[in-house]
């Protein structure tokens, strides 16, 4: 039954809209990657062995010091459908690769979903935070302590040089991804994007779209990363994209000021089309959905539109998946049923927020 | 050259595909080539981490590899792994692959992330003397700062830690 809760709960915490400069920064998440030192990387390994890991870390979670940290419950994802998996992938709460590729793998949720430790992904322990709103530090903080709790029952492979040793030579050393998931409409409106993008990569930063490598910045979402892991410290690294991502903040908001100072009238008609839109399409598809959702995000966040928490529009970024439209409607649709249904869900739950 | 898809835009990208020994040329713009979702080099969807990270691997070893070698191929002897299984996935089998492959990871380590050596985090349990030296040194800087705002006490009391952590260091 605790998988249904996972499921039928839309609304993670990092949803909820809400947090430092929330009106730019979605979310904020740090992921760390650690390894036992005496078994072979999932890749590799057997059945027993994968068992033998989930069992190690199972005997952790049954601990004071973990259970002080948070409720926890265990997912293993030999048992859930293809579906369930697509749907907790939607949810941020586990990795395409978890879903897809690992074998006998775990994953153990914190209550509000704010905290997802992912076992036998890539690497053994994959202990990922993930917050509402501008909140790296914070996310830092309580990956640090999870890390410290483990690390005090189990041998993690750790070398003076090297530093935590990882299955990809990409993670190695701090074994630590942070990350902000910005809303940067202004800045794309404004063609300043392509200029601050490339800025980025020559500082050891990388961009992706929100579901991470190889996927697009649909409906004007980045995520900004580190891509260097050996030679800074966590903390370091942490501050560096914290003090990146503050500088985007100020050149979004600044964009979005000059955008209604001078275009207004553009500016408003173009957000309140799509509002328009979402509010009455029989069909959308998911792109279209995520570019007019950006659009009224951001007329909300300038307070052009008004009654509309920016909770829903998180909670429709993740309701319109396909994932999610299936679970929903109880059976496999085809692309052309999603863009019915789809254009549904957002018309019912955007009359629902105006008429409360 | 118009695009031979939509027949609207400017073909932009040219190239040709041999299939079965059968050649075909394409004159395409940027958008239904994308849609098409045609490999072209440039293109940034064609690559992924692991496909660069193959190619930086790669790198190194194609430049010493000349003729036929009677050398045996490296080998992880814990879990089998060979390098150039690893240069092909671009992951280790397990922890002592980093030391089976030993110097010949130093350039990887330094073309992805511009240095070789950790100075993070180290566990407690597995970081032995480098964490026990971090945390002197940290002691240290806390001890400064006790002497400048005149807490002696506290001073003494981190000293004496300090003294305890130097000792632990000299029998380990």
């Amino acid at each position: 039954m605790s998988l249904q809760r996972f499921l039928e709960k839309a609304v993670s915490e990092w949803m909820s809209g809400e947090g430092p400069d929330s009106d730019i920064v979605i979310s904020s998440r740090v992921r760390l990657a650690r390894n036992l030192r005496l078994h072979p990387f999932p890749m590799l390994a057997t059945e027993s062995q994968a068992k033998e890991i989930i069992g190690q870390v199972s005997q952790v979670m049954n601990t004071e010091e973990f259970q002080n940290l948070d409720q926890f419950e265990t997912l293993y994802l030999n048992d859930i459908s293809g579906l369930e998996k697509r749907v907790l992938v939607e949810k941020h709460l586990i990795s395409p690769h978890l879903a897809n590729e690992s074998r006998h793998g775990a994953v153990i949720l914190s209550e509000n979903e704010a905290v997802s430790i992912m076992v036998n992904e890539e690497d053994h322990l994959r202990i990922q935070c993930l917050f509402p709103g501008f909140q790296l530090k914070e996310a830092w903080n309580i990956s640090n302590q999870i890390d410290d709790v483990f690390e005090s029952y189990l041998d993690f492979a750790f070398d003076e040089r090297r530093g935590y040793l990882t299955s990809c030579p990409t993670n190695v050393g701090t074994g630590i991804r942070a990350s902000v998931m910005m809303h940067l409409p202004a800045l794309v409106l404004t063609q300043q994007i392509n200029r601050i993008l490339a800025a980025i990569g020559q500082i050891g930063l990388v961009v992706r779209g929100i579901y991470g490598e190889g996927s697009e910045a649909a409906g004007n979402l980045f995520q900004i990363s580190n891509q260097i892991t050996l030679g800074h410290s966590e903390e370091e690294i942490i501050d560096n994209l914290y003090n990146v991502a503050n500088q985007i903040i100020d050149h979004e908001r600044a964009a979005r000021k000059t955008l209604l100072e001078h275009n207004k009238i553009e500016v408003e008609d173009k957000l309140c089309r799509s509002y328009g839109i979402l509010s009455n399409a029989r069909v959308i598809e998911s792109k279209e959905a995520a570019t007019r959702l950006s659009d009224l995000r951001l007329a909300i966040d300038t307070g052009l539109i008004q009654g509309i928490s920016p909770k829903v529009i998180n909670e429709l970024m993740v309701l319109i998946q396909p994932g999610f439209l299936q679970l929903y409607s109880g059976k496999d649709l085809t692309p052309e049923q999603r863009d019915v249904r789809r254009a549904k869900l957002i018309r019912e739950r955007l009359l629902s927020v105006v008429d409360q | 050259m118009i695009c031979q898809d939509c027949e609207q835009r400017p073909a932009t990208l040219h190239f040709t595909k041999i299939l079965n020994g059968e050649k075909t040329e394409f004159h395409l713009c940027e958008v239904c080539a994308a849609e098409k979702g045609e490999m072209f080099p440039g293109s940034p969807g064609n690559f992924s981490i692991h496909h660069l990270l193959s190619g930086l691997i790669n790198f190194e070893q194609g430049k010493s590899v000349g003729g036929l070698s009677t050398e045996k191929p490296l080998r992880c002897e814990t879990c089998g792994l060979t390098y150039s299984q690893f240069s092909k996935s671009g992951r280790f089998g397990c922890v002592d692959c980093y030391s089976s492959f030993g110097a010949k990871l130093d350039p990887v380590f330094r073309r992805i992330h511009g240095s070789m050596e950790h100075s993070g985090k180290v566990p407690r349990r597995s970081g032995g003397k480098i964490r026990i030296n971090k945390e002197i040194n940290e002691l240290k800087v806390l001890l400064q700062e006790k002497v400048a705002a005149e807490e002696f006490e506290q001073a003494a009391a981190i000293r004496d830690q300090i003294k305890k952590l130097e000792k632990q260091l000299a029998n380990s």
